[in-house]
């Protein structure tokens, strides 16, 4: 006993070392499986304040290509909504009759903060938390394409794991086609992602476009992903599918957060008939 | 607080700011971000055992990790370079009892100085990139990275060397 008591006393130097490396890594243990990290993430108080600061010099400097990618979305909107008014100009309906309609997905719109693509795992802050309604496991998507799932809440920021993640798949499908695949990404280069398991059977070529499958609840179906670049056959097998994102990941503003408000109704049913 | 301290805390709060705010924007050739910050760990006078580096500077990388989503990988490294510098320097210099009153890494020669720095900033960025990826596979892009990212921060702390001197 008093030999173990020395001992610590000698090496209490190292010891206080060891603890701290211990702590330093179970923390990046953590950071790597996508749900624990909830102790060290940049969506609290301090650092999510500070990114805000910072953020309102960027957001000057990005205006310019935030509009023209908002009048873009406009001129798509008011097309779409051209071509309804003539289609239903046959009919004339005087009372528009809101039970008709069932909302499935409701969305929140959010400004990031902080937008990290040079990692392995990338992070992206959002300025709207839990007091705007905001849930971890929600999709992230802009007019261009997906952008990410929210991970951490707190009161006023959301941290956002983008699609430039090597642990994190999304379900994705051909817009051509209904064969699914799996997206994913090899951290190279923050332009393309790969496309994985996809089966032979789906006949595809460089250029065709990649859409969200909705197999999961966290995206709806048909939000656009990007083109495919190139791929590889090997032993008939789809090998090295590269797809190139319609985001540029590197240059993001606003964002807009879906809600599945079908979600629990959904993975109550499928645990129901888990356990049957 | 003596002026020892103060200027410690400064320099901590200063190099957090300098590598959240300005640093890991840089993204020179699409990925490189140089890690300045462990300039606290060269600036920090060298005593033969000190339990307030070894704090500070889990600290020091676990602020960078807050801001940067990075769990604990730059806290684990900052740590462990802040444990061996004291050995690497005794390699260095190539004594084994080192004289702590008068020892200060601005009176090395320039060669001694900056292989002692270019060793720990090595092992740093090694740690730092290999805990990100955490893979074997990755092991050249790791290598790759470390190499690259060592350059850009030697020439910083070089930098940051000749202009602020130490009193």
């Amino acid at each position: 006993m008093q030999q173990i008591l020395s001992f610590f006393l000698k090496n209490k130097h190292f010891l206080l070392f060891l603890l701290l490396q211990l702590i330093a890594i179970i923390f990046t243990i953590q950071s790597h499986s996508f749900h624990r990290s909830k102790f060290i993430n940049s969506a609290n108080f301090i650092t999510g304040g500070i990114y805000n600061k910072i953020n309102n010099v960027k957001e000057f400097i990005l205006l310019k290509k935030e509009n023209v990618r908002l009048a873009q979305e406009n001129v798509e909107l008011k097309n779409l909504l051209n071509l309804k008014g003539v289609s239903d100009s046959a009919i004339v309906k005087s009372v528009i009759d809101t039970t008709n309609y069932y909302q499935k997905y409701d969305y929140i719109a959010a400004k990031i903060i902080n937008n990290d693509f040079r990692k392995s795992n990338n992070y992206l802050t959002l300025n709207k938390g839990t007091s705007n309604g905001i849930k971890s496991d929600l999709g992230v998507v802009n007019s261009k394409g997906i952008v990410g799932i929210t991970k951490s809440t707190s009161n006023n920021y959301t941290t956002v794991l983008s699609v430039l993640n090597v642990n994190y798949q999304i379900n994705v499908r051909l817009v051509s086609s209904d064969h699914f695949g799996s997206l994913s990404w090899d951290s190279k280069d923050y332009r393309t992602v790969q496309l994985l398991y996809l089966p032979i059977q789906a006949s595809i070529k460089i250029g065709d476009t990649i859409i969200t499958g909705g197999r999961s609840t966290i995206f709806p179906e048909g939000i656009p992903v990007g083109t495919i670049k190139s791929f590889n056959t090997n032993n008939n097998n789809y090998e090295n599918i590269n797809v190139t994102l319609f985001n540029d990941m590197s240059a993001l503003s606003y964002v807009e957060i879906i809600d599945n408000l079908d979600k629990k109704e959904i993975k109550n049913l499928e645990e129901k008939s888990s356990h049957e | 607080m003596n002026r020892e301290s103060i200027n410690a805390t400064i320099l901590f709060i200063g190099l957090v700011l300098l590598q959240i705010i300005v640093l890991n924007n840089i993204n020179f050739l699409g990925y490189i971000n140089p890690f300045l910050y462990i300039l606290f760990i060269f600036y920090y006078p060298l005593k033969k055992i000190d339990y307030n580096i070894i704090l500070l500077s889990f600290f020091l990388g676990l602020a960078i990790d807050y801001f940067s989503n990075t769990g604990g990988i730059n806290a684990a490294a900052t740590l462990f370079i802040a444990f061996v510098r004291i050995p690497v320097l005794k390699v260095v210099i190539g004594k084994r009892e080192l004289d702590y009153s008068s020892l200060s890494i601005d009176k090395l020669p320039f060669g001694r100085k900056y292989t002692y720095i270019l060793t720990l900033t090595l092992i740093h960025h090694f740690i730092v990139f290999g805990l990100e990826y955490f893979k074997w596979s990755s092991f050249g892009i790791i290598l790759l990275k470390t190499l690259l990212t060592t350059v850009f921060t030697m020439i910083l702390v070089m930098i940051s060397f000749t202009f602020v001197s130490r009193k």
